[in-house]
C-alpha cells in the first residue's frame, strides 16, 4: 500500500473520529467484557429487503449485520486500518494485482455448514456481475476485479484487472456480507427475502413494523464473542418517541444519530446514565434531478436549482436543529481529498454571494423556459435529517419562484421510487465507510454502471475521470483528477451534495464494547458489545 | 240619526320577528361568542395572506427560537419562522380540511342513514351491522389505516386522501343518528303518499326525507368540523396528516418542538391553543345549535 495514501487516511481518520468526543472511553478500557442480557436499540428506518448488496441504507445494515460476516471489517479503535472478520490472514502481493485471504477454519453458517472460499466467491461474483434480477449497488465497486480462483475451502484469491490502492479496504466493506453458495446457486435473489450468515447472532424473528431480534450464535468462530444473549432491533422513525424509549429504559442505544437538540435534551434528564459520542460524518445529503423527465434533462435547470441553495447559511442554521453540520463537495470537508473550501468558495452554489447565485439561477429558468417551475420534491420521512432538509430546500427554491411539493414517505417505498425512476426531483443520501474517493465518486459513475446513481444520467466523462482517479497511485496527480471529476459534476449538476452530517450517538452508560466511527455503516455487528450489569 | 260613532284609529301592529341571527344570539350568547371566534378564524384563513405578517414558510436562521416580542408577537420556530403567521395559515389547512371532511362524512353518513331507515328490513340490518363494525374500531386507529393504506393525494394544495381518511370514521357516526331521525319520518303520512304517487326511492329519500333530517345534520356537521381539526392535528402529530413546511397546527406540535419547548415553549403553547379555541369553540357552537334548533330543549 502506498505510504503516502495511508497517511491521507490517518488524517482522514484523525479529523472525522477525534472530534469531540464525550465521556467515551475506548472499548478497550472499558474493563473485561461480562456475559449476558439482551441489547435493546432503536434502528430509525426498516429495511425494505434482507440484502445489503442491493442497499445502501443503514437500516439493512443495523438490522442484519449481527447475522453476517465480512471477509474483513474497519478496526475502528485504529481506523482505517483492517482487521480480520472471516479472513483471518492476508496477502497483498507488491503490485496490488492479487490478494489471497486464508478463511477462518471454524467459521460456520448457522445451519451448521462451513463457511468456504465457494461462498466467498459465490459472494464476490454476485456482486461484481449480479445475475439478471438480481440489484449490486457494489458492481462498480469490485469491477476491478479479474478473476476469483479457490485453491482450496479455506483459500480464496483475487486476481485484478487493474491495481485499485483501495482495494483492500473496499474487502472490509460491510455491505459485503458472505451468503452461502448453494442457496445463491439456487436462488441469487434468496438474500432479499431469507437470512443465512455466519454472524454472531441467529436471526431470531422480524415483525414488520416492530422489531427484528437475534440470539447469540454458539458456534461463532471468534472466540468467546458474541457477548449477549441477544438482541432486539425496535423500529422507531419518530424521534419523539425514541428519545422518550432511550430515556425511560426501553432502549439502550441508537447507533445512527440524533440531533444536538435531542442529545441536549436526554443528556440534561438522564446525565451520567448516557454517553454521548460525537464524530463527523461520511454522510451526506444530495439533491438528485431526475435526468429522464422534463425539464431536469435540461442542464439549466439543473444548475440553476443547485444554485439556489444557500448552503452556507443552511450549515449554520442547520447544524443546531439537525444532525447537518457542513458545506462541502462530493468528498467529506476536512478529509484529504477533499476541495479546499478557500476553493470551495469559488465554486458556484458553494459561494456567499446568494443575491448574485439567485440572480443566475433565475436567468437560468427564464432561459430554459421555465420561470415558474413547479416539481414535487421526494423525500424520505425520517426527521432526522431529511426533514429539515426538505423544509429548507423548499424554501430556497421559493427564493427564485419556484413552487415546490415536499413530499415524504417511508424508507421501502422512498427508495422504491428513486430506484425505479419515478420521482423529479429528490433529497438522496451518499452513505460512505470511509474517506476513499473511488468509494465517494461511485455514486456520480454513469447510471448503467453505478445503479445507486439516481439521476439515471450517463456522462461519459465523468466515467473516464473517474477510472483515471482510481489508477493513479500519486495523491497529487488524484488530487487533480478528482477536482475534475468533481467540475464535472457540479457543472453538469446531474446531483448535487446538499450537506454533510454529524454524528451524535447515545448509549446508555452500561452498554459497552461499541465503538464510535464516522460511519453508522461500520461497528454494527454487535459481536464485541457487553452490558455491564 | 244617530250621530256617528268615532273609532278609535286602532292600527293593529304585527310582532315585530327578530331575525333567526338575533334570536340566536339572545338565546345561546355562548354559541354567538363562539360563532364569532369561528368567524374571525374563516377570515384569518381566508385572508391569511393579508392578516399574517410573515411568509409562513420563510426560513430566517437569524431569528431561530426567538421568545415573542412586537417584531414575532408569537415567536419563532427552530427555523426562524414564524409561529403567528404559520398559526393563521395553519387556520386555513385546519379549516379546510375539518370543513371538508364533515362534509363529505356528514353527507355519506346522512345519505346511509336515511336510505338504511326508508328500507327498513334485511337491507337496514346488513346497513347497521356494518356500522356496528366501523364504529368498534377507534376514531383515530381507523384513520391511520385508511392513511396508511391511501398514501397522500395532494390537488391544489390539499391532500384529497386526508381528507377521506378523516371522513371515514364519521361516516356510521352520523348514519346512527339520522337513521335513528329517519325512521320516524318514514312513517309520516306524506312519505306514504309519496309511495303511493309512485314516487322513485330516490326522490322520496332526496326529496322529501333528507331535508327533514337537516337540523341533527346541520348540528353534527358543526360538531364534526371539530372533531375533523382534532384529528387532522393528531394525524399530523403523528406525522400521517400534512407535510412540512405546511402550516397546520398539529404538525407545528411535532417534529423538533418536543427538543425545544423548554427552550422556546412558545412553539407548542399557540399551535397547542389555536387547536384547543377550534375544538372548543366549533364544540360549542354545535351544541348551542342543537339547543337553538331542537324544540325539546326550548320547553
Amino acid at each position: 500500500m502506498d505510504s503516502n495514501r495511508r497517511d491521507f487516511m490517518k488524517a482522514a481518520a484523525f479529523t472525522a473520529a477525534g472530534i469531540g468526543l464525550l465521556d467515551a472511553l475506548p472499548a478497550h478500557a472499558q474493563g473485561a467484557p461480562k456475559r449476558g442480557g439482551t441489547l435493546n436499540f432503536a434502528i430509525s428506518a426498516e429495511t425494505p429487503h434482507y440484502d445489503a448488496h442491493g442497499s445502501d441504507t443503514f437500516a439493512t445494515l443495523h438490522f442484519g449485520s449481527p447475522f453476517h460476516s465480512t471477509l474483513l471489517q474497519f478496526d475502528l479503535a485504529n481506523y482505517p486500518k483492517v482487521k480480520a472478520d472471516l479472513a483471518v490472514s492476508w496477502e497483498v502481493a507488491g503490485d496490488l494485482m492479487t490478494y489471497t485471504f486464508k478463511l477462518a477454519p471454524n467459521a460456520n453458517f448457522h445451519d451448521g455448514s462451513p463457511v468456504t472460499s465457494a461462498d466467498v466467491k459465490a459472494t464476490y461474483d454476485r456482486m461484481r456481475n449480479p445475475p439478471t434480477g438480481v440489484v449490486s449497488t457494489r458492481k462498480a465497486t469490485f469491477e476491478d476485479i479479474d478473476t476469483i480462483e479457490t485453491p482450496d475451502p479455506k483459500t480464496v484469491v483475487f486476481k485484478m484487472k487493474a491495481p485499485n490502492p483501495a482495494m483492500l479496504e473496499h474487502f472490509a466493506s460491510p455491505w459485503n456480507w458472505i451468503y452461502k453458495a448453494s442457496i445463491l446457486a439456487g436462488n441469487p435473489n434468496a438474500p432479499r427475502t431469507a437470512i443465512m450468515g455466519s454472524g454472531p447472532f441467529r436471526f431470531g424473528e422480524h415483525v414488520k413494523g416492530s422489531h427484528v431480534s437475534g440470539t447469540r450464535f454458539d458456534g461463532y468462530f471468534k472466540s468467546g464473542q458474541p457477548y449477549l444473549d441477544g438482541f432486539r432491533g425496535v423500529f422507531m422513525t419518530q424521534p419523539a418517541a425514541m428519545m422518550n424509549a432511550l430515556q425511560g429504559g426501553q432502549v439502550q442505544a441508537e447507533f445512527r444519530g440524533v440531533s444536538p437538540a435531542e442529545r441536549d435534551r436526554i443528556v440534561q434528564v438522564m446525565g451520567n446514565r448516557i454517553r454521548a459520542e460525537e464524530s463527523s460524518w461520511t454522510l451526506n445529503l444530495m439533491i438528485v434531478f431526475n435526468t429522464e423527465k422534463k425539464p431536469f434533462d435540461d442542464v439549466r435547470v439543473r444548475r440553476a436549482l443547485h444554485l439556489a441553495i444557500d448552503r452556507r447559511g443552511g450549515a449554520v442554521g442547520l447544524a443546531r436543529t439537525a444532525t447537518l453540520r457542513d458545506a462541502g463537495g462530493l468528498i467529506r470537508p476536512g478529509s484529504p481529498f477533499a476541495m479546499k473550501d478557500e476553493d470551495l468558495l469559488k465554486v458556484p452554489g458553494f459561494g456567499r454571494d446568494m443575491n448574485a447565485a439567485r440572480a443566475e439561477a433565475r436567468r437560468l429558468l427564464r432561459e430554459a423556459g421555465v420561470p415558474n417551475l413547479t416539481f414535487v420534491l421526494h423525500n424520505r420521512n425520517l426527521a432526522q435529517p431529511y426533514t429539515p432538509a426538505g423544509i429548507f430546500v423548499v424554501d430556497q427554491w421559493r427564493q427564485i419562484g419556484v413552487n415546490v411539493e415536499h413530499r415524504q414517505s417511508e424508507t421501502s417505498p422512498y427508495l422504491a421510487g428513486m430506484s425505479s425512476g419515478n420521482f423529479d426531483v429528490a433529497i438522496d443520501f451518499s452513505n460512505l465507510f470511509m474517506d476513499e474517493p473511488s468509494l465517494a465518486l461511485a455514486k456520480y459513475l454513469s447510471f448503467n454502471r453505478a445503479p445507486e446513481n439516481r439521476s439515471r444520467a450517463i456522462d461519459a466523462e465523468m466515467d473516464r475521470l473517474y477510472a483515471a482517479q482510481a489508477r493513479e497511485r500519486d495523491d497529487k496527480k488524484r488530487f487533480e483528477l478528482i477536482r475534475a471529476f468533481e467540475k464535472r459534476a457540479l457543472d453538469q449538476a446531474y446531483q448535487v451534495p446538499l450537506l454533510w452530517w454529524h454524528r451524535i450517538v447515545l448509549t446508555h452508560a452500561n452498554v459497552m464494547g461499541w465503538q464510535m466511527s464516522p460511519s453508522h455503516n461500520l461497528g454494527q455487528d454487535l459481536s464485541g458489545v457487553w452490558l455491564n450489569a | 240619526m244617530a250621530g256617528a260613532v268615532s273609532q278609535p284609529n286602532v292600527v293593529y301592529k304585527a310582532r315585530k320577528r327578530r331575525s333567526p341571527l338575533v334570536d340566536f344570539c339572545i338565546a345561546q350568547p355562548l354559541g354567538a361568542v363562539s360563532g364569532v371566534a369561528i368567524l374571525v378564524m374563516l377570515f384569518a384563513g381566508i385572508f391569511a395572506e393579508i392578516v399574517a405578517p410573515y411568509d409562513p414558510l420563510n426560513i430566517d436562521f437569524g431569528a431561530m427560537l426567538a421568545a415573542p416580542s412586537p417584531e414575532h408577537v408569537m415567536g419563532t420556530d427552530a427555523f426562524g419562522r414564524d409561529i403567528f403567521s404559520r398559526v393563521i395559515y395553519g387556520a386555513r389547512t385546519a379549516l379546510t380540511i375539518g370543513f371538508f371532511s364533515s362534509l363529505f362524512g356528514c353527507t355519506l353518513g346522512a345519505t346511509i342513514g336515511v336510505a338504511s331507515a326508508y328500507f327498513g328490513g334485511r337491507i337496514d340490518m346488513v346497513v347497521q351491522r356494518f356500522i356496528d363494525v366501523i364504529l368498534s374500531f377507534p376514531i383515530i386507529v381507523l384513520a391511520l389505516v385508511v392513511v396508511a393504506m391511501l398514501g397522500r393525494n395532494q390537488i391544489a394544495g390539499v391532500d384529497v386522501n386526508l381528507i377521506f381518511a378523516i371522513a371515514i370514521p364519521i361516516v356510521p357516526k352520523v348514519a346512527r343518528v339520522v337513521r335513528a331521525a329517519a325512521l320516524s319520518i318514514r312513517e309520516m303520512p306524506y312519505i306514504d303518499a309519496a309511495r303511493a304517487a309512485g314516487f322513485s326511492h330516490a326522490r322520496i329519500i332526496f326529496r322529501h326525507m333528507v331535508p327533514n333530517v337537516a337540523a341533527p345534520f346541520l348540528i353534527m356537521f358543526t360538531a364534526f368540523i371539530a372533531q375533523a381539526i382534532l384529528l387532522e392535528a393528531s394525524l399530523s402529530f403523528l406525522g400521517l396528516g400534512v407535510t412540512e413546511p405546511t402550516p397546520a397546527w398539529g404538525l407545528m406540535l411535532s417534529g423538533n418542538a418536543s427538543d425545544f419547548y423548554r427552550e422556546a415553549p412558545w412553539m407548542i403553547l399557540f399551535p397547542g391553543l389555536a387547536i384547543s379555541a377550534a375544538v372548543f369553540a366549533f364544540n360549542l357552537f354545535g351544541d348551542s345549535l342543537r339547543d337553538w334548533l331542537d324544540p325539546k330543549f326550548k320547553v
